[in-house]
């Protein structure tokens, strides 16, 4: 038997195969966290804000404090994932010894480098990262990401952008499935990404990764539409603790996911929830104060 | 729609045997591409009907308190329970060894298992993604050529009673795959890998039992 080895591409990619299907849930108390283990979620992001409101007190938002991520750790048996500011391969590297499942390289912190990505490789635990387009998503795939989430616009519930991002995906990529090679040079200029990664897209029709989306889901039927076209899972920020009825709301939004295209249950699980959470319309954020276009 | 989702086989298509893939959450899509490729008729089983003319069963990878939580919950758990108990063939991977481990050690409060497999197996056994690994397993039974092996938050059995058969072995001794009857449980995931002699084998099961 050969030796064991950890931190490769296939172990890490792997671990976002197995979170499909399945609903990966912001929380910033060890009692937030089991509620959402108990309400069926596959995984939960440690934070201390939720985006909603990262966006309404404004400053600099950071990498959470240790302590709250070791205690959410010690609440929880599902994977535990954090976030770094993007750039900030130091918080990257401090997430790793704490020994968090997933790193998210996240917009929704403020960033660290408006330059650089953080080089992902380097480093045992997996990252996810964000990304509006296709050109976006290969550039952190190239740059070692193993999950990829589109961002939509958090903290908003308001589920348009992330409706954007995951049509623009699937769009590009569908393009580049019906070009020849010669055109896909072209293609992988135009996107900013390497022609190996095109080229395989072109081939296969898919993402070399798991791509959730995130950013404004809010309501079981949100879920069930982002799964419809073409997600893999979904991620829920503000919109299950922000809401009346956080527990119940999370439970609903589970079952949405695994049944998204069966409509009679979707309405079931819908019912009864009290208020979702209020949201602002992407419409009438001012471009400075939208998170998705950070990172490039 | 779903152009993004990894190319979902054609469902009882052809004339090989039915086997269902429980598809509540997690890989099962990586299951049904092997088992198609196998010949298999393949069915994504949600709902209790689903269940109706399969020849097997696979558990997929996934987060096993999630699948548990959602089979009781749309009334499935009960009804699988009783053709696992019936002899209906069964493979497991990671969380799908872990669903049918008559115990279970460091579960979530309250989540319950299948049950089939004469074992006790603890969930998350080697710690945090960051302990998630690769290796090669020599496993007579398939052959000579090792199975190489992806362990991702797996599980490990802790310990296996008379009914249970040790298939493969970790070199400190930890187990990690077991047989028993119809029953067949990895705590690895041969689907992501293009390893198939697993799926073989369980289809060499499903065909003698039918």
């Amino acid at each position: 038997m050969s030796t064991a080895e950890t931190g490769s591409n296939r172990v890490k990619r792997g671990l976002a195969e197995m979170l499909k299907g399945g609903v990966i849930m912001d929380v910033v108390t060890p009692e937030q966290a089991r509620i959402a283990e108990d309400a069926g979620a596959v995984a939960v992001m440690a934070l201390e804000r939720v985006p909603a409101d990262i966006r309404s007190q404004g400053g600099v938002a950071r990498m959470s404090d240790p302590d709250l991520i070791d205690a959410i750790k010690a609440e929880v048996s599902i994977p535990v994932m954090a976030k770094a500011r993007i750039g900030h391969f130091v918080e990257a590297q401090v997430l790793e010894a704490l020994d968090v499942d997933y790193i998210d390289e996240s917009e929704v912190l403020s960033p660290a480098d408006y330059v650089n990505h953080i080089d992902k490789w380097k480093f045992t635990t997996p990252f996810v990262c964000g990304a509006t387009n296709l050109g976006e998503a290969l550039r952190r795939i190239n740059e070692g990401a193993a999950m990829i989430r589109s961002k939509g616009e958090a903290g908003t519930g308001d589920v348009s952008e992330a409706t954007k991002h995951i049509r623009k995906i699937s769009s590009e990529i569908n393009v580049l499935r019906s070009m020849t090679k010669d055109e896909l040079y072209v293609a992988a200029k135009e996107l900013q990404a390497p022609y190996e990664l095109v080229a395989e897209i072109a081939e296969t029709g898919k993402l070399p990764v798991v791509l959730f989306v995130a950013g404004g889901v809010a309501t079981p039927a949100d879920a069930a539409m982002m799964m419809q076209l073409g997600a893999d899972g979904v991620f829920v920020g503000s919109g299950i603790f922000k809401s009346g009825n956080p527990a119940d709301r999370a439970a609903a939004i589970v079952k949405a996911t695994t049944f998204y295209d069966d409509a009679k249950i979707v309405a079931d699980v819908s019912r009864g929830l009290g208020e979702a959470m209020v949201g602002i319309n992407v419409a009438d954020l001012a471009a400075p104060h939208r998170l998705a276009e950070r990172g490039w | 729609m779903t152009s993004l989702h990894a190319g979902a086989p054609g469902q009882d298509a052809g004339d090989g045997p039915v086997v269902g893939i429980l598809a509540l959450q997690g890989d099962f899509r990586e299951h049904a591409r092997v088992l198609d490729g196998l010949g298999a008729r393949v069915r994504l089983v949600r709902r209790p009907e689903d269940l109706d003319g399969i020849g097997g069963i696979v558990l997929p990878g996934g987060e096993s308190s999630v699948m548990d939580k959602l089979a009781r919950t749309f009334g499935l758990f009960e009804p699988l329970r009783e053709r696992l108990r019936a002899g209906l063939p069964a493979y497991g991977t990671c969380a799908g060894l872990i669903l049918l481990a008559d115990e279970i050690e460091d579960g979530i409060a309250g989540q319950q298992t299948f049950g089939g497999l004469d074992v006790v197996v603890r969930r998350n056994a080697f710690g945090a993604q960051n302990q998630s690994f690769e290796t090669d397993l020599d496993i007579p039974e398939l052959g000579e050529t090792p199975v190489h092996a992806v362990f991702i938050r797996g599980p490990v059995v802790e310990s296996v009673g008379p009914d249970a058969r040790v298939l493969a072995a970790l070199d400190d001794g930890r187990v990690v795959a077991v047989e028993q009857g119809n029953l067949l449980g990895t705590a690895f995931h041969p689907e992501i890998t293009g390893e198939h002699r697993f799926h073989e084998y369980f289809l060499d099961t499903v065909r003698a039992a039918a």
